[in-house]
């Protein structure tokens, strides 16, 4: 199969509209994947699908992403020039930007007829909030479909085009996106035979009133043991 | 039938007949021995009720593989007259919630043990209908059926192995056979003012609606440190 970097290069001569990045991940996974705009990536997909060189006709598994905002610290480092004619110096500027959230979908191609893969795609909507629209390639791999049905219950992301789009596991009337990260499960934790770690905090709040200590925790209670 | 047991059929202790209701097991064995069935209407109801158990036939995770294992052959759920699994709650006896009770699927099971006539029974099969099991901790996963519907036997593991669910099985024959038929200490079903039926929860937005029956759940209080 050819590389990564030939298959971009075939899009975005086939498709001059397109954008087309090559999104690398560092890790020795080295599962480098090819970053879609949205308004080209059903034409894109046909193309993999189709292509005699690539037909990558088996899209394996669909997952979803949530990338919340999250600020980065860049370091440049510059040389000072020392006014008195010494050695210059190496000054460390740090700057800080908002890299804005998204949420993802990722498919992984095979191809069954050239024994080939995987080409990895990623599709990226505008925000986490209003712009969560992605085009749906259902209509591309008919395997997409239970798949993208559970990123829109479990992320949601909306793909327009899709057949049957309803939630899959959770129930119709759920209204949250249990898979994002700043989804807050519902507090069923008055019960907890041996609550430990960050579930302990939350069991705390149900513990009855009469174990509580009337003004908090203290070290004078903490040495008391279980109370009765 | 064998010879009766010269020392035992002489000894039969005529002064503990004269005793309403306190014949030993081993008294009213000899008794049989000589053929004289002695019993009581009570025990005759749990005898027959307690080896008749007819469960009802569905599983929710893998939990129902060790139920369907406890039905073959080898473990012969047969032995204990709970064998017919029935297709439908109207004539079923036992629901045996096998496995991972999930939000969405509790409504479906509280419905379930609503259309079931009473006398009904329950067994919390494995970890996930106790408490959730490995699930406990997430979002849609029920912590425990107890917060629903009534549960008479709890079996515990991840799934348990068919013995246990045979053994769970027995006790609550064991229950059935001790129930009585009158008085305050009468079986649920016989009391006409017990609950029967219990409401089917709504699905919310964000959790069930409600999320635990409060009349049969009431979180137990664990004594610890604050």
């Amino acid at each position: 199969m050819e590389s990564l970097e030939q298959i971009r290069d075939r899009l975005l001569a086939r498709f001059p509209a397109a954008k087309v990045e090559l999104v690398v991940n560092p890790g020795t996974a080295a599962e480098h994947a090819l970053l879609l705009d949205a308004a080209h990536a059903r034409d894109i997909a046909l193309f993999l699908r189709d292509d005699p060189a690539l037909r990558l006709d088996y899209c394996s598994n669909v997952t979803g992403v949530d990338w919340p905002e999250r600020e980065i610290v860049d370091t440049v480092k510059k040389s000072v020039p020392d006014p008195a004619g010494g050695p210059a110096k190496v000054v460390e500027e740090k700057s800080k930007r908002i890299q804005p959230g998204c949420l993802e979908a990722v498919y992984h191609l095979y191809s069954m007829a050239l024994k080939h893969g995987p080409v990895i795609l990623r599709l990226r909507t505008g925000n986490r909030t209003d712009q969560v629209t992605l085009p749906s390639l259902t209509p591309v791999w008919r395997a997409a479909d239970f798949q993208e049905r559970e990123i829109f219950d479990l992320y949601g992301i909306v793909f327009s085009g899709h057949p049957d789009l309803r939630r899959i596991l959770m129930w119709d009337e759920f209204k949250d996106h249990p898979m994002r990260k700043d989804y807050v499960a519902p507090d069923d934790f008055e019960w907890e035979p041996t609550p430990h770690g960050e579930v302990h905090e939350r069991a705390k709040a149900h513990y009855p009133p009469a174990v509580q200590p009337p003004d908090g925790p203290s070290v004078a209670s903490a040495k008391e043991g279980p109370a009765p | 039938m064998s010879e009766p047991n010269p020392t035992s059929a002489a000894g039969l202790p005529s002064e503990a007949l004269a005793k309403e209701g306190n014949i030993s097991a081993a008294e009213r064995e000899d008794l049989r021995r000589h053929g004289i069935l002695l019993t009581s209407l009570e025990e005759l109801y749990g005898w027959g009720r307690s080896n008749s158990i007819w469960p009802l036939q569905f599983g929710l995770a893998c939990c129902a593989i060790e139920m369907i294992a406890a039905a073959t052959a080898r473990f012969d759920i047969a032995r204990f007259g709970a064998e017919i699994f029935r297709p439908s709650p109207r004539q079923a006896d036992l629901m045996i919630v096998s496995g991972t009770v999930t939000k969405k699927m509790a409504p479906q099971v509280v419905r379930l043990w609503n259309q079931m006539p009473e006398p009904k029974y329950c067994i919390a099969m494995g970890a996930c209908a106790i408490s959730g099991g490995p699930f406990k901790q997430g979002y849609n996963v029920l912590k425990g059926i107890d917060r629903f519907i009534p549960v008479d036997i709890y079996i515990p593991g991840c799934p348990p192995r068919p013995e246990a669910l045979l053994h769970g099985l027995t006790q609550l024959q064991e229950k059935i056979r001790s129930e009585k038929i009158s008085g305050p200490q009468a079986a649920r079903h016989l009391q006409p003012d017990a609950a029967s039926e219990f409401p089917v929860p709504d699905y919310g937005a964000h959790d069930l609606q409600p999320p635990s029956n409060p009349d049969i759940f009431t979180a137990p209080v664990l004594p610890r440190k604050a």
